[in-house]
């Protein structure tokens, strides 16, 4: 194998290694990654979501450990060409037959006098963060210098330590690499309504320090700002030292120079992101950086791979607020044109940029609502489908802007480079929801920026767009739901005379027994409710393969007495049950015939357990680590908080199965972000993650509050819970319905945590209802003759056992045997009518 | 092969089995009855009044569970769908409605004295 030396472990040299060895299947390249920071690669564009409560850990990138040997906390020092070696700072010399420079870039300190002072710091890596909010205890002022995209995070961060911010920035108005200035003012407009102060055109001349020693001020020639914090964002510079002293040719503005396959001047050593210079620029985005990393992997690879310049479109969100800047935004084309929208009063800027007869598209800027930056600037070097001003007319919201206007070769998602025209194949070849468009083409699957114009691409397909559940109702599960809430209809068949059509069937009878159940409708198996129930549901167990049940008691958080754990094996002895340990910290009985099932659940009801719901579209269970009762490195006692939440949630019907997990530190041990509902111990209280998954599809929870107290999560939780029983679909997990949210996790934020829809009293008064009305569904069989007796073998004969059950014996257990077919008549095939 | 009527002629000899009292076969719920011989029925009896008997046996898996399957309707067929992976079939032909493969066997099915009866004898 050659060996392959990266030299920096940032994103863009995670992007390559990555890539590479994805694509190495001929495992061509030993790998080698020298990187000087501590950790692991980690996102360095979420980095303030460090801030939101985010932790180290949450940043990291996907782990490589497996794929490449990773030196982490050394620096190189020096590369010598003609030998082919690096020389890290611990003395180490390494050969290599391939190198890659992504050493990134440092930040720009002005050469102000004080901008070495204590509290002056630099906005790049987690040790930045960490030593920013170690300056932020105690103060109460602080000072951005720089108000582009990065100052502007960094005042946020300084805003949420508890500062009061300001912003200076020396070019006449904000983000003056993407935006003009018109959408520069109304951006400091609706910074300044954050509670953020600008001061544009301002420049640094000194940072004052105080009595201690410390920064306490800037000062702005003609005035000095109070400044207990200060933070330098003020453009990067490439780090481009061992290139140069390697004797690399250097691009005009500093960075190793590389050609379309990201080489320098020496073949055998590549350039990517911030420290490469591609014909004469230096790309701070992620976008190119990725592309770069791609490119020298595949040309690594022996491919041919060319990077040719890259689109620095960008759309994010800042304090809340939508910037979004594309192509041209500068209007620098010769004889291009401008159209303004400026709707300071209702806090909208927008502006097209067009070719001099007004014929294409060139760029553009939007700030307030960018919701039509897909459409537009997927439209850029293209032939304008309407007039430029109604296209950014509020009073016609996209009117001319759809993606329908676009040609196949426009690029919906630039993410992953999918074409217009490779949505329309694959919605050709049946992808007929986002999910299997994702699948299908990777659209979507990066920023997910581009999902609402998947969407509409599909309802403009003509896919899709019924949301109906089935042929017996028009209505989807959340429209159902609201119905029968706002009717109080209480049974399935004045449902479906009054809003459905026919007898239902296995998909609509399910869906509206879950949200009777939801709503609270007394035992499940009570009157009609019982045949609507699908099949788990209709015997509180889970069926076989063969027919037979599985029995699953409650074990709340996982955690049991000996006695009753004694009780459990006593009762799959005398049964005769098959038994295991499930992945969520219980016990599953298998094997129980459905005339055994009362049986089964009077010896463990008496035992003071309980139905744990394992057959349900419900809560299942909330793991937990054993957290600070036991564990040395825990932090908070996450027993008792999975067992409050397993037994405050238990019986809660939902759209589909639900799961929780809670962890007593940051190890994770219990792997709550794996789960719907994660919550992880930290030193101030506990983070609430929501969205994840373990099965298929995998998905890491995403961080809904942090360090939240008890009270504030719990109420976090109810109203997560109640808004997914509310609006989510049939079926859909929680990690597809936040997905399907317009705006996603921070629209739930936004309802769970702020209330944007005044519903959380609402949503928590469900939740104690639910609370109140809970009762233990084993037991109210138990005690009903009436639904008893539906639990027999036979009508004709209810102790007679199913000839058609037999188990083999597997490490001395029993399992289903093959079926015999006993009874099964010969002629299986249809029977003509 | 012959057509299925809800209520064919008794084939002779009288093979009509009484399989359990009709007060016991709910609305919009299957029941499972042991037939003479040790095959099993799956008798259901719709919302609308319809009568129906089936083989209990899926024939996907062997196991005897269609009496445990959701009951409903495709554009006015009366359906079952098997609990385990959730096969359609005809209740009145036994058909499988989503794909080609095997169905249902159907029973001639009564009500006659307040018990519900099959022609175990007749098995179509």
């Amino acid at each position: 194998m050659a060996r392959l030396i990266v030299i920096g472990n940032g994103m863009a040299g995670h992007r390559l290694v990555d890539t590479l060895t994805r694509a190495d299947t001929g495992r061509a390249w030993q790998v080698t990654v020298i990187g000087e920071e501590p950790r692991p690669a980690y996102d360095r564009v979420a980095l303030s979501s460090y801030f939101d409560g985010a932790s180290a850990d949450d940043l990291l990138l996907g782990d490589l450990t497996d794929r490449a040997d990773q030196r982490l906390s050394e620096r190189v020092t020096a590369i010598d060409r003609a030998a082919r070696t690096v020389t890290t700072d611990a003395g180490t010399v390494l050969a290599y037959d391939a190198l890659v420079l992504a050493t990134g870039s440092t930040p720009f300190i002005p050469p102000v006098p004080g901008a070495d002072l204590p509290g002056c710091h630099a906005y790049r890596t987690i040790e930045d963060l960490e030593a920013i909010t170690a300056s932020a205890r105690g103060a109460a002022t602080g000072a951005v210098v720089g108000g582009g995209l990065l100052g502007l995070e960094a005042a946020n961060a300084l805003r949420l330590l508890g500062l009061d911010t300001h912003v200076v920035e020396l070019a006449p108005h904000l983000m003056p690499a993407q935006v003009d200035q018109g959408a520069g003012a109304l951006l400091a407009r609706m910074v300044a309504d954050l509670g953020v102060r600008c001061h544009t055109g301002a420049a640094t001349s000194a940072v004052r320090s105080g009595p201690d020693g410390r920064a306490d001020g800037l000062d702005l020639g003609e005035r000095v700002l109070p400044a207990d914090v200060v933070v330098f964002s003020a453009g990067i510079r490439p780090r481009d030292d061992l290139a140069r002293a390697a004797g690399l040719e250097i691009g005009p503005r500093g960075g190793a120079a590389v050609d379309d396959a990201c080489r320098t001047s020496d073949p055998d050593i590549y350039a990517v992101g911030e420290c490469a210079s591609h014909d004469g620029t230096v790309y701070g985005l992620v976008a190119p950086a990725n592309a770069m990393a791609d490119t020298a992997a595949q040309a690594l690879l022996g491919g041919t791979a060319a990077f040719t310049g890259a689109d620095t479109s960008t759309k994010l969100k800042l304090m809340g607020v939508d910037v979004a800047s594309f192509g041209d935004a500068h209007a620098r084309a010769e004889g291009a044109l401008e159209v303004v929208v400026n709707d300071a009063a209702s806090r909208r800027y927008a502006k097209l940029v067009v070719s001099d007869d007004a014929s294409r598209l060139l760029g553009g800027v939007l700030v307030g609502d960018a919701s039509s930056y897909g459409t537009l600037r997927a439209l850029v070097g293209r032939e304008l489908p309407g007039d430029p001003l109604e296209m950014i007319s509020p009073a016609s919201p996209g009117a001319a802007a759809g993606p329908g206007a676009l040609p196949d070769e426009a690029q919906i998602c630039s993410c992953n480079a999918v074409t217009k025209g490779d949505i329309g194949s694959a919605i050709d070849g049946g992808a007929a929801d986002v999910p299997a468009l994702k699948a299908a083409t990777c659209a979507g699957t990066s920023c997910g920026s581009c999902v609402p114009m998947l969407k509409t691409l599909l309802a403009e397909a003509g896919v899709e767009q019924s949301r109906a559940l089935c042929e017996h109702f028009a209505h989807s599960r959340a429209d159902l739901m609201q119905i029968v809430r706002a009717t109080g209809i209480t049974t399935f068949s004045e449902l479906i005379a009054r809003h459905g059509t026919g007898a239902g069937c296995d998909v609509c009878k399910p869906a509206v027994a879950s949200i009777l159940a939801s709503l609270g409708n007394g035992h499940i198996l009570s009157g009609e409710q019982a045949g609507l129930q699908d099949t788990n549901d209709h015997f509180l167990a889970n069926m076989q393969r063969n027919g037979t049940y599985s029995v699953v008691p409650r074990i709340p958080g996982g955690e049991i007495t000996p006695e009753r754990l004694i009780v459990i094996g006593e009762v799959a002895r005398e049964f005769g049950l098959y038994t295991k340990i499930t992945g969520a910290q219980r016990i599953d009985l298998l094997g129980a015939r459905v005339e055994q099932l009362p049986a089964i659940w009077g010896r463990l009801v008496e035992a003071g357990f309980e139905s744990g719901h394992a057959y349900g579209k419900a809560l299942r269970t909330v793991k937990s680590c054993v957290g600070s009762t036991w564990c040395r490195y825990g932090v908070q006692d996450s027993v008792t908080m999975a067992i409050d939440l397993e037994l405050r949630y238990r019986g809660l019907r939902s759209p589909h199965k639900l799961k929780g997990a809670v962890s007593g530190c940051a190890r994770e041990c219990a792997e709550a972000r794996g789960k719907d509902f994660g919550v992880i111990a930290t030193d101030k209280g506990w983070n609430l993650y929501v969205g994840g998954n373990g099965g298929f599809p995998p998905r890491h929870a995403e961080l809904l509050a942090g360090d939240v107290d008890s009270a504030d999560l719990v109420r976090y939780l109810d109203r997560f819970l109640m808004y997914y029983i509310r609006t989510a679909d049939r079926l859909q997990r929680t990690s597809a319905w936040i997905e399907s949210l317009d705006g996603g996790l921070d629209r739930l934020r936004e309802v769970v945590v702020d209330d944007a829809l005044g519903i959380a009293a609402d949503l928590e008064a469900d939740m104690a209802a639910h609370i109140g009305a809970y009762t233990d569904e084993w037991r109210g069989v138990l005690e009903d003759p009436d639904k008893l007796a539906r639990f027999v073998s036979f009508a004709n004969a209810p102790h007679t056992p199913d000839p058609t059950i037999s188990f083999d014996t597997v490490r001395d257990q029993p399992v289903p045997a093959e079926p015999v077919l006993l009874g099964m008549p010969e002629t299986a095939t249809a029977v003509e009518a | 092969m012959t057509a299925i009527t809800e209520t064919p002629a008794p084939a002779a000899p009288d093979t009509w089995t009484p399989v359990c009292a009709s007060a016991l076969l709910a609305a919009e719920r299957g029941a499972a009855v042991l037939l003479p011989g040790g095959a099993q029925a799956a008798v259901f009896r719709s919302a609308a009044g319809g009568l129906y008997a089936v083989s209990n046996i899926d024939p996907y898996t062997g196991a005897a569970v269609i009496a445990r399957g959701i009951m409903g309707d495709r554009a006015g067929e009366p359906t079952v769908a098997s609990p385990l992976l959730k096969h359609v079939f005809s209740l009145r032909t036994g058909r499988p409605l989503d794909a080609e493969g095997p169905g249902l066997a159907c029973y001639p099915v009564r009500e006659s004295d307040g018990r519900v009866e099959i022609d175990a004898g007749a098995l179509r």
